[in-house]
């Protein structure tokens, strides 16, 4: 019935042209932008929206921000940069948002950073991971959450240089943030461990990967070990064909994003044993933080959160961490909270955002893939800490286009 | 030798799959002359459906082949009620614009799926008794990759008896040739149809169920599929099946060699090989010059100068439109900037389809090079925004002139997709040369100059040159070169007659067209502050169709109805949860009220008023 109610509360608050600005409520409450992909990548951002309604539902519990209420307009870019900036636009200037968070696609999330940049508005990138948002592309105005294509990247060479393996092939989807995973990878393993080798790399369209072929490719060059960047779809492809012909036998495999439930809870059965991946092991974390995190979040959802959810969760206690420390609603004060901003207490622990390029250092885990009692999950995990995996602030200021 | 082997047998089992979902879409099109946007729908909802009674019955022989065969049959069905309820309503409607109801459809179809089985990719168990590898020259092959092998020709096989030894056979073959024919001759051409939409159906479910051991079903499944599959059925011939398997090996086989050397080649290969097939064989490899012939055509009313009373009206609403600023929040002028960006894509689409009788399916292509010139003139060339968009048009123009000289060489369906394959090329270069594009990650930073900042001077450099080039093309229209277009559209042979040089007239028509295509990305790069490769995407391309179509071709007023609709209801609709669900019904209704368009609906409405008060 909440979704009949919601529908059509929906309907009636939308009204396109009835723009009767809500400010009866603007007194009350503190208004929250945010853009998403919604139908585009629902099962990616499904969890990230539980994520963030129950942190704003548990900090309005507890009174709110500043004496006031949280409110998030949430909104379906449909996966087009265009629409997404036409959003937000609507969101800073109709809704009344005090900032901007959210953004999955790496091109959207870019595209809403130049707007910010444009329009002068704070943009909390929650989810996208392009190093290009917060290095050569980054602004003033854009921060970013999730630990980016760098630090996973860095997490997982980490791990592959205390390996024997010497000659690698690589498979990454063919868009931007494939080729980035691959250059941070490769740069990061070589300074490492210098003897190591490149001796295949595929690049299969999104979401089109022609597994079989693919698979077939990498066998040829009998690599030592395989960096693997595909997820979603073609991970499962990619799992199913290469066990069939024998690809991961005998063989190391590092692989970007795997351990993510999102990605990995799908394999069922199937999961490789023994991949090294960078992700999140859900249930089994047990700080008192997370237990907290976790017990309300299955009462409300009746789930266990993935990785969407923690990143929802978190961009919400950033933005109340940001608001608390700024004691107003305007940019410039909101700017200058941004810098520096800890966040002391999160599901993953504490985490805080750089001043020198934006990001913040809230890490991933990292560990093996493997089955537990018949379900896929991740063992041998650790939680690597985002802040040893970037290069220190001086370089990387250096990175980022002079304002 | 033994890897190469391998490799080939791989190929041969993807050509397969391919082969089962554009085989139906072939037979589907060869009747009906339905372009079936849906057929990736049929597809992923085979897939869906095949999953749960695969895993319900897993571990037995009998229950995953039921399974399959049951979904697949199961699908059958749906097209069935699709067919009788929405398409069978609207076969007299204008050419193609039964595209927009099947495009109605895959937007049901989306949020449905993801409502019944949730939105995490699904991974079925894999075919029982055909779990693993076989050894052939020391090489491992999926013994499911066998058995694909052998289904695609022996489906080929089954579809050639049925053309070929029964009486229902021969007569879809007769209404694939000419259909006016067959219903002169007393055959039911409704069943006939209906038929043929169901085995159409039915062979894209099969092609989704056979995947179940082979991939994840997900949710992109349906839009990840079409493209290729219309490319597989146009290299093939249109309505050919036969046709369908040799172009599904084609692809398929070159795919899985053409990776070992070159892998990023997997984007554009399909495009790549339809857009060289098409030039040396303008009705793909089995198609017969005919066959393309046999739809009912209207003879189309010419089009009229607009009335006094009309113009009034125009003039008042341009009016309205240019006072807008004064009277609403800044947000929504951004709002009228994007609907009247769509407008002049609309129009110059229009132009193209309406006046001058090419369909497009990738306009999106000039509107992109406009965009992305002007993007580039600004942040590399260092020209100020003056500058970019005076020149950025003639890039696009450029661009038109070039693809429109191969393009106007074709007619029909197989015209649209050489634009298609035209525009996809060129998105693939965007999208991979990073170091002059920027890839995907596009290029940022192009907002208007200081003085051109704020939304309501934005708004007026929008409004003139949007409002300026739909004019042009207005006048265009009625002019001596328009009519002379209009001439060729109505009768090739004719116009030869009387001396035009038709393909000249319809490669300028293609130019203007793309030149105003350009202008609108213009605008549109300066609104946005960025662009993408999706500038020059498949959706953009096919939603300036929708509009087209949605709005009436048949009218110049037709493209702006339908983009005004189109922006505003988007706008609008996805505020809401299902708003995919919502607006695939929208379209749906105005399709089955309308089907000559809003434009046909307006005027019959006007009139109805009006001759109530007589």
């Amino acid at each position: 019935m909440t979704l009949f109610r919601r529908t059509v509360l929906g309907a009636l608050a939308a009204l396109p042209l009835a723009a009767l600005p809500l400010t009866a409520s603007a007194q009350e409450t503190i208004v929250l932008g945010e853009v998403n992909s919604y139908t585009r990548l629902p099962a990616f951002l499904e969890p990230y929206k539980k994520g963030w309604e129950l942190a704003v539902e548990q900090i309005n519990a507890e009174g709110g921000v500043l004496g006031k209420q949280l409110e998030v307009i949430s909104r379906d870019d449909t996966g087009d940069p265009a629409t997404a900036i036409r959003i937000a636009e609507e969101l800073v200037s109709k809704d009344g948002a005090v900032l901007i968070f959210g953004t999955f696609l790496s091109n959207i999330g870019l595209a809403v950073a130049d707007f910010a940049k444009q329009k002068q508005v704070l943009f909390l990138a929650s989810e996208p991971l392009s190093d290009a948002l917060v290095w050569s592309s980054g602004n003033k105005y854009t921060y970013r959450l999730r630990p980016s294509t760098h630090m996973q990247a860095a997490m997982l060479a980490e791990q592959a240089a205390k390996l024997d393996a010497v000659t690698w092939a690589t498979v990454a989807p063919n868009y931007a943030y494939g080729q980035d995973a691959v250059e941070a990878f490769k740069r990061e393993l070589t300074k490492l461990k210098p003897d190591v080798e490149f001796v295949e790399e595929q690049w299969p369209p999104v979401f089109k990967i022609d597994a079989g072929s693919t698979v077939r490719a990498l066998e040829q060059s009998k690599p030592d070990a395989i960096y693997n960047v595909t997820f979603g779809g073609d991970l499962a492809k990619f799992v199913r064909e290469g066990s069939l012909r024998y690809l991961f036998e005998d063989r190391d495999v590092v692989s970007l994003l795997t351990g993510e439930p999102e990605y990995l809870d799908p394999l069922g059965n199937e999961t490789p044993e023994g991949w090294i991946v960078t992700g999140y092991p859900s249930m089994a974390i047990d700080t008192e933080a997370h237990d907290a995190f976790e017990t309300a979040y299955m009462e409300k959802w009746g789930e266990k959160p993935k990785t969407g959810s923690i990143v929802g969760y978190n961009s919400i206690l950033s933005i109340k961490a940001a608001l608390e420390k700024a004691g107003a609603t305007d940019t410039e004060a909101l700017l200058q909270a941004m810098e520096g901003l800890e966040v002391p207490s999160s599901p993953t622990g504490p985490f805080m955002f750089r001043a020198a390029d934006h990001q913040s250092t809230m890490g991933a885990y990292v560990g093996k893939t493997g089955l537990v009692d018949g379900e896929p999950a991740m063992i041998d995990w650790f939680y690597a800490d985002g802040a040893d995996y970037l290069p220190s602030e001086e370089e990387a200021a250096k990175l980022r286009p002079a304002e | 030798m033994g890897f190469y082997l391998a490799q080939l047998l791989t190929g041969l089992a993807n050509a397969s799959s391919l082969f089962l979902i554009a085989s139906g879409l072939s037979i589907i099109f060869g009747v009906t002359r339905i372009v079936n946007f849906a057929h990736g729908s049929f597809y992923m909802v085979g897939a869906y459906m095949s999953y749960t009674l695969v895993t319900l019955w897993s571990g037995s022989i009998l229950g995953y082949w039921g399974g399959v065969i049951l979904a697949a049959a199961a699908v059958g069905l749906i097209g069935l009620v699709i067919e009788m309820t929405i398409l069978r309503r609207i076969y007299r409607a204008p050419e193609l614009f039964q595209l927009v109801a099947t495009f109605g459809v895959v937007l049901i179809f989306q949020d449905l799926t993801q409502a019944v089985w949730g939105a995490e990719d699904l991974l079925g168990p894999r075919a029982p008794g055909l779990d693993s590898a076989v050894r052939i020259f020391g090489e491992p092959i999926p013994e499911y990759d066998l058995a694909l092998i052998a289904i695609g020709p022996a489906v080929l096989l089954a579809i050639w008896l049925v053309f070929h030894r029964t009486r229902w056979g021969v007569l879809v073959r007769a209404a694939t040739q000419d259909r006016e024919m067959v219903g002169a001759l007393g055959v039911n051409q409704a069943w006939l149809f209906s038929a043929a939409f169901v085995l159409g159906a039915f062979l894209a479910g099969l092609g989704g169920a056979l995947q179940i051991p082979r991939e994840a079903v997900s949710l992109q499944m349906d839009l990840s599929i079409i493209g290729e599959a219309f490319v597989v059925v146009v290299i093939g011939g249109m309505g050919s099946v036969t046709g369908a398997f040799v172009a599904a090996v084609l692809i398929s086989v070159l795919n899985a060699f053409a990776i070992l050397i070159f892998p990023q080649v997997s984007i554009v290969l399909p495009f790549v090989v339809m857009a060289v097939v098409l030039i040396v064989r303008p009705y793909g490899l089995f198609g017969k010059p005919g066959s393309e012939h046999g739809a009912p055509v209207e003879p189309e009313q010419p089009l009229t100068l607009m009335g006094q009373k009309g113009l009034m009206v125009m003039i008042a609403a341009v009016f309205v439109l240019a006072l807008s600023p004064l009277a609403v929040a800044d947000f929504t002028t951004i709002l009228l900037v994007d609907v009247m960006v769509a407008t002049l894509f609309a129009v110059s689409l229009h132009f193209m389809m309406g006046v001058g009788g090419m369909v497009s399916f990738g306009h999106a292509a000039y509107f992109g090079v406009g965009a992305y010139a002007a993007a580039m003139g600004v942040k590399y060339f260092g020209l100020g925004m003056v500058p970019s968009m005076a020149l950025a048009p003639f890039c696009a123009a450029a661009a038109a002139l070039f693809f429109g000289w191969f393009c106007v060489r074709l007619s029909g369906v197989y015209l649209a997709m050489l634009t298609l394959a035209a525009a996809q090329i060129l998105w693939g270069v965007t999208f991979q040369w990073q170091d002059f594009t920027g890839g995907d990650d596009g290029i940022l930073g192009v907002w208007p100059a200081q003085w051109a900042s704020s939304d309501r001077v934005y708004f007026y450099i929008a409004f003139v040159l949007c409002i300026g080039g739909i004019w042009l093309l207005r006048r265009a229209a009625h002019s001596p070169f328009g009519y002379t277009l209009r001439g060729v559209r109505d009768s090739r042979t004719r116009a030869e007659a009387i001396g035009v040089d038709t393909r000249f007239h319809q490669w300028m028509g293609f130019t203007l067209a793309g030149t105003l295509a350009g202008l609108a990305g213009v605008v549109f790069a300066f609104s946005k502050g960025s662009v993408f490769p999706d500038t020059l995407g498949i959706a953009l391309s096919i939603d300036g169709l929708i509009m087209v179509l949605l709005g009436g071709i048949h009218a110049l007023a037709g493209p702006i109805y339908g983009a005004v609709a189109f922006v505003m209801i988007e706008d609008w609709v996805t505020r809401l949860d299902y708003w995919r669900f919502i607006f695939g019904a929208i379209i749906l209704v105005v399709v089955l009220l309308a089907p000559d368009g809003i434009a046909g609906g307006v005027h019959r409405l006007v009139r109805m008023i009006r001759g109530g008060k007589a």
